[in-house]
């Protein structure tokens, strides 16, 4: 008895011991040399890998990185606190970036609109969307069933009164709920942007005021209140350039109907009138 | 000459390691999206299979039977498949990058892909010898390229058909996969070794 399982225990030892050193003289004569930066820049990456840059991951991103194909400011997710890091890691200066962060251009509430009919159906955006352009009487702002508020890993994303408004402090503008918005009311805009015109209904003033008390008729007014020539009506919604804009809120002043407002920092419309 | 033919059409056609003996299923399903990859996989396991055949032939004649170790032929075989596939994943890191690149995490799991266990343990189970083994386990590696390479024209033709959204990705391929196995049902029974 004891004789076998010292033979097994010798016989199984053996067969390990020649495959083990096999192996270990293999690994130094096919040993591939790899770059320690793309361990170092792996490790400053945020590791979310949500794609937001463009490659499939964190991991390939880091390659793309070490090999100098690709420049470092392509992820959102960390921000300039990782731009920062790796521009020492890859010893390369860079300026500022603007930080963006997703904007819902609607703040159509349920006080603001009307139900065309009762939905009780799946309760998704989506789903609402394909019956009759959804259930509001604006067709096209925001449903508030929360698609975006579903695919948002970071808790950005909120559903106050029917419409959907973001938490900038939570967003890392990986535009995922840009992608997940049936009606695409939802864009990147860069973080010092604060004076935003909240609606995209594209119709004329008197079929909108039917739809929405708070939306965009193309007045014009604010076209006229600008200094800066930063805001513009095109094809019937008034549009601001964040690159003139200055959020001096001569426009806010003028609009009729309270469509164009300030986003405060902690995360308020500053009603003006 | 004919028993050498018998074993090989027999082993892909009637016998088939994926699609009549289920061994394997797990590259089967992860590996078999594109047709390059499909290729590789395949290529790695039809290696792996005939070398492992032939050293688990060894092992088990020179050192388990004289020993009376027949009882640890699992534990010996899967140490012999994982020092073999180790040694292809460094050989395929060092000159075939993008294909290592592709293949991914389905490298290392051919240590655990069951048919490789599977062509082993056949081999002992039927008392083979080195030459019939040598040949079970490179005609087993062809039955699973067959398989694979197979599969992956269907999964092709997939991606870029309009697919109810259920259904979309794994649930339709299992059911294409299903369907390939019942149609490999038709082999049975045409030749026998």
């Amino acid at each position: 008895m004891e004789q076998s399982i010292l033979t097994a225990i010798i016989g199984i030892g053996i067969i390990g011991l020649v495959f083990g050193i096999v192996l270990s003289i293999a690994s130094k004569i096919f040993a591939v040399k790899t770059d320690p930066k793309i361990t170092q820049v792996r490790e400053a990456l945020p590791g979310a890998n949500c794609g937001a840059c463009g490659f499939a991951g964190c991991d390939q991103y880091a390659e793309s990185i070490a090999k100098n194909e690709s420049v470092i400011t392509l992820c959102p997710v960390g921000g300039q606190q990782v731009i920062e890091d790796l521009s020492k890691i890859m010893c390369v200066e860079v300026s500022e970036t603007t930080k963006m962060v997703a904007r819902v251009i609607c703040r159509g509430t349920a006080d603001k609109t009307k139900k065309e009919y009762k939905y009780a159906g799946i309760q998704t955006c989506a789903a609402v969307n394909s019956l009759y352009s959804g259930d509001s009487s604006c067709t096209f702002g925001c449903l508030g069933l929360g698609d975006c508020v579903d695919v948002c890993e970071y808790n950005a994303i909120n559903i106050e009164n029917g419409v959907a408004y973001i938490v900038e402090q939570n967003c890392v503008a990986c535009k995922k709920c840009v992608d997940a918005c049936p009606k695409n009311i939802i864009e990147m805009v860069p973080n010092t942007a604060r004076v935003t015109v909240y609606c995209s209904n594209i119709e004329r003033g008197k079929a909108v005021m039917d739809a929405c008390k708070v939306g965009c008729i193309a007045c014009k007014k604010c076209e006229k209140a600008c200094q800066y020539d930063a805001i513009k009506v095109i094809n019937n919604l008034a549009v601001i350039d964040y690159d003139k804009c200055t959020n001096c809120g001569d426009c806010i002043a003028v609009c009729p109907t309270q469509c164009i407002n300030r986003y405060l920092l902690n995360n308020q419309l500053e009603i003006t009138k | 000459m004919k028993t050498i033919l018998f074993v090989i059409f027999g082993t892909i056609l009637v016998e088939n390691f994926v699609l009549t003996k289920f061994l394997g299923i797990c590259p089967f399903l992860g590996v078999s999206k594109k047709m390059d990859s499909a290729l590789g996989m395949s290529g790695a396991v039809v290696f792996v299979m005939t070398i492992a055949s032939a050293v688990t032939w060894a092992i088990n004649e020179y050192l388990l039977i004289p020993l009376n170790l027949s009882y640890l032929q699992t534990i010996a075989f899967i140490l012999v498949i994982a020092s073999l596939v180790q040694f292809v994943e460094l050989i395929l890191k060092k000159f075939i990058k993008p294909l290592y690149n592709s293949l991914g995490i389905y490298l290392p799991l051919i240590t655990t892909n069951c048919a490789v266990l599977g062509v082993a343990i056949l081999n002992v189970q039927n008392s083979a010898s080195f030459g019939l083994s040598l040949l079970y386990g490179f005609s087993a590696g062809l039955s699973f390229m067959f398989a694979l390479i197979l599969f992956s024209g269907v999964r092709e033709r997939l991606e870029t058909s309009n697919v109810a959204l259920s259904f979309k990705g794994l649930p339709i391929a299992l059911i294409s996969a299903a369907f390939i196995a019942l149609s490999f049902m038709g082999f049975q029974g045409m030749f026998a070794f």
